[in-house]
């Protein structure tokens, strides 16, 4: 078995590659069902997945229903992205305690986690890489980001429900996976056959394999899962011209359409919290009751705060829409000067989980759109 | 719900970037009301952090905070880091209430450089503006020590009241060279003044440079940095041979949090200073 082989195993076989991954060490994160989303946390078996539940995404709307296929991923992206293992809300980055007229490191360096995640969407695979680009980029590597991800085991899911929120077309990031993955899964589930098309994506991948109980993958297989592909193309609920948009943002900066964001945007940050691409993140300094311990944590920050922008006088950033205009302007323009590539993968979170439904797609329509150019600077 | 651990930080090879180094505080000295010049060296065993001219360093007060800080010392004497330091929130009045053999965190130096070697054989304008003026002084150093490298040197300085000149006795100095030429200007005089006032954009009018083979270096308020890049253009300077340092927010210096964003730039890596060219788009444009 090597990396680009394809097998097929039965449904009952995920219990044992869970396993399998668990003996090795990982602790094993995936989606499973609370308070009414599919969120990310640990699971042990596949009874912890969210078998025969689907999702509604729309602008401002989030809900499960029942779905009788009984697919075990058979909804989209949820409320949570990778992001939350690897770069942790709230994560200690350095300690130290005061010593006779100074400080020292105060550090209990432990293993770092070795995380197994199973059902990376495609789209989510694209932003863990454009996360990479970022935090394992010079000249201010990450050695905190570097350890958790290069430890990570990655089971990537192809996505044959796409949400209405999606665009992951339009950005070239699915829904099927590209490069990345150690294991690559196909669900196929239909009257007739529930099983996974399973294509082995590096070497450690193909060793866990070789374990498992699996079956060559016929044509017919390969042509079955195509055919989930083509048909989960077809269902994007959302589309972005990329075209020519980076120019014609950047072109915009003086746009009234931002004042016009600006009375709908509550500047409540939601959109950056559940971006799988977002990386903002402030540094908080404290210590302890007594003063002789200290910590220093890096904690997940927005752009949409005022503080975000604070220079001794006042924010640079003072009004929404020019906190929106930065958030927008930077994931579809200025990212791509900073690291090659968009800052968006087309997952649709900040559309379906802004409480007021402002849709990344339709504001970069009204703001760089070819027609509407009215109002943007020449 | 098992939430993502934080609990301790995991390995990572030393030095990490955002891990601040001892450092011991040598003086603290009063320069105006409100501003302070810190001098720092390395705790015993440990080695200087050699700069340029331009860079920064992030200070780190034990528990407090930790906030950018320009170099303004002499890079030809890294072994004594140098900040001159306005005291306006927490963490600089921490920094201002430290006694000599406290310390003090840094990670640093971080940041672009002022173009001090670009510059061989050319006319040095430097304009700086209130507490623009720590930034610029170790160019001031360096052209000076190597002062046959460079055409003539002007450094066009203006404070908002002849209470708030730094270095004034360094000043003084300069002044009195023949090879250099130092203007100071206050925004309001008092009675004892006996300087220029107005605007330090003003000076740039008659100053003695020629445009045509000239760097210029500006640090001050960005209203200031607008004004004067457009009298030293209207001298016939390009926005190619003016670079400005630029300041933002900024958390980790590294460019991973994103808070010093300016457009496309990372305000402490792609800068601060800048060449002017690459960023004069953006200033016009409000709350960028
Ligand atoms: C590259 C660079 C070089 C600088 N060099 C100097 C210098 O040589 N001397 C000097 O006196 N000041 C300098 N500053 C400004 C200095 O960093 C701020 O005055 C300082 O951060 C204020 O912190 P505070 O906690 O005392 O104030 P507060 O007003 O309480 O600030 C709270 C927080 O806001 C942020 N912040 C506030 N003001 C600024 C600011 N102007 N720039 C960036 N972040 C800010 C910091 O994260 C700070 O911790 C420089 C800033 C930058 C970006
Ligand atoms: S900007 Fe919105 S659609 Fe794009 S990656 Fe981020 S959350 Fe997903
Ligand atoms: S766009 Fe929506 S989610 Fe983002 S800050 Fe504005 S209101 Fe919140
Ligand atoms: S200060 Fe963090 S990215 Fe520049």
């Amino acid at each position: 078995m090597q990396p680009g082989d394809s097998v097929v195993i039965e449904r009952v076989v995920l219990d044992a590659l869970l396993a399998a991954l668990r003996e090795r060490g990982y602790e094993t994160v995936g989606p499973t069902v609370r308070e009414g989303a599919i969120v990310y946390d640990e699971i042990r078996a596949t009874s912890d997945l969210p078998a025969g539940w689907t999702d509604e995404q729309e602008g401002g709307h989030y809900r499960l229903r029942r779905d009788d296929r009984e697919a075990l991923f058979g909804y989209a992206v949820g409320p949570h992205s990778w992001r939350r293992y690897l770069e942790p809300p709230s994560l200690v980055r350095w300690r130290g305690r005061r010593v006779d007229g100074g400080f020292e490191d105060d550090l209990t360096p432990g293993p770092p986690p070795r995380y197994a995640f199973v059902g990376v969407r495609p789209c989510e695979l694209a932003a863990l890489l454009v996360k990479d680009r970022i935090l394992l980029g010079d000249p201010g590597a990450d050695p905190d980001y570097r350890s958790r991800r290069e430890s990570a085991f990655l089971v990537a899911v192809n996505c044959g429900s796409p949400a209405g929120t999606c665009f992951c077309v339009s950005m070239g990031t699915g829904p099927r996976f590209g490069p990345g993955f150690d294991l690559g899964l196909t669900e196929l589930v239909d009257d007739a056959r529930h099983d996974f098309v399973l294509q082995v994506g590096t070497a450690r991948g193909a060793a866990v394999v070789e374990g498992l109980p699996h079956r060559p993958a016929e044509p017919a297989d390969l042509t079955a899962a195509e055919a989930v592909l083509r048909e989960a193309e077809g269902r994007m609920g959302r589309s972005l011209e990329t075209e020519g948009l980076k120019e014609r943002l950047e072109r915009s900066y003086e746009n009234p359409h931002w004042d016009e964001v600006a009375k709908r945007c509550l500047s409540c940050g939601n959109c950056t919290m559940v971006c799988p691409t977002c990386f903002c993140s402030t540094v908080e300094d404290s210590t302890d009751l007594p003063g002789t311990r200290a910590e220093r944590r890096r904690i997940w920050d927005s752009c949409f705060s005022i503080e975000f922008s604070y220079v001794h006088g006042g924010s640079v950033r003072t009004s929404a829409g020019a906190r929106y205009r930065q958030w927008i302007t930077h994931k579809l323009a200025t990212w791509h000067d900073q690291f090659g590539v968009s800052g968006c993968v087309g997952c649709g979170r900040c559309i379906t989980w802004c409480p007021v439904g402002i849709d990344i797609t339709a504001e970069a329509r009204a703001i760089g759109g070819p027609a509407e150019a009215a109002g943007s600077r020449p | 719900m098992t939430t993502p651990d934080s609990g301790t930080a995991p390995v990572a090879a030393p030095p990490d970037p955002m891990w601040p180094e001892p450092f011991e505080v040598r003086q603290v000295a009063r320069e105006t009301g409100d501003t302070f010049t810190l001098t720092l060296v390395p705790k015993v065993g440990s080695q200087p952090h050699p700069f340029a001219p331009g860079q920064f360093n992030m200070l780190y007060v034990f528990g407090v905070g930790e906030v950018p800080i320009s170099i303004s010392g002499d890079p030809d004497r890294p072994e004594l880091l140098v900040h001159t330091i306005r005291a306006v929130g927490a963490t600089t009045r921490a920094l201002q209430k430290l006694k000599r053999g406290d310390q003090v965190g840094v990670r640093g130096p971080f940041g672009t450089r002022w173009p001090v070697d670009q510059a061989h054989g050319q006319d040095i304008v430097l304009v700086a503006g209130g507490i623009g003026l720590a930034p610029i002084r170790p160019v001031v150093y360096h052209v000076l020590r190597h002062r046959a490298l460079y055409g003539r040197v002007v450094l066009l300085y203006g404070a908002r009241t002849p209470h708030d000149i730094l270095y004034a006795r360094e000043l003084r100095d300069w002044r009195g060279r023949f090879d250099a030429e130092v203007e100071v200007t206050v925004d309001r005089a008092t009675i004892e003044w006996q300087g220029g006032v107005g605007v330090v954009t003003k000076l740039i009018q008659r100053s003695p440079f020629d445009p045509s083979s000239a760097v210029a270096m500006i640090c001050g308020p960005e209203v200031m940095i607008r004004f004067a890049s457009l009298a030293l253009e209207k001298r016939g300077m390009t926005t190619a041979s003016i670079h400005v340092s630029m300041e933002r927010n900024m958390k980790c210096a590294v460019g991973l949090c994103g808070h010093c964003q300016l457009g496309p730039h990372f305000v402490c890596k792609d800068g601060p200073v800048f060449r002017y060219e690459r960023i004069e788009p953006l200033f016009g444009l409000r709350e960028v």
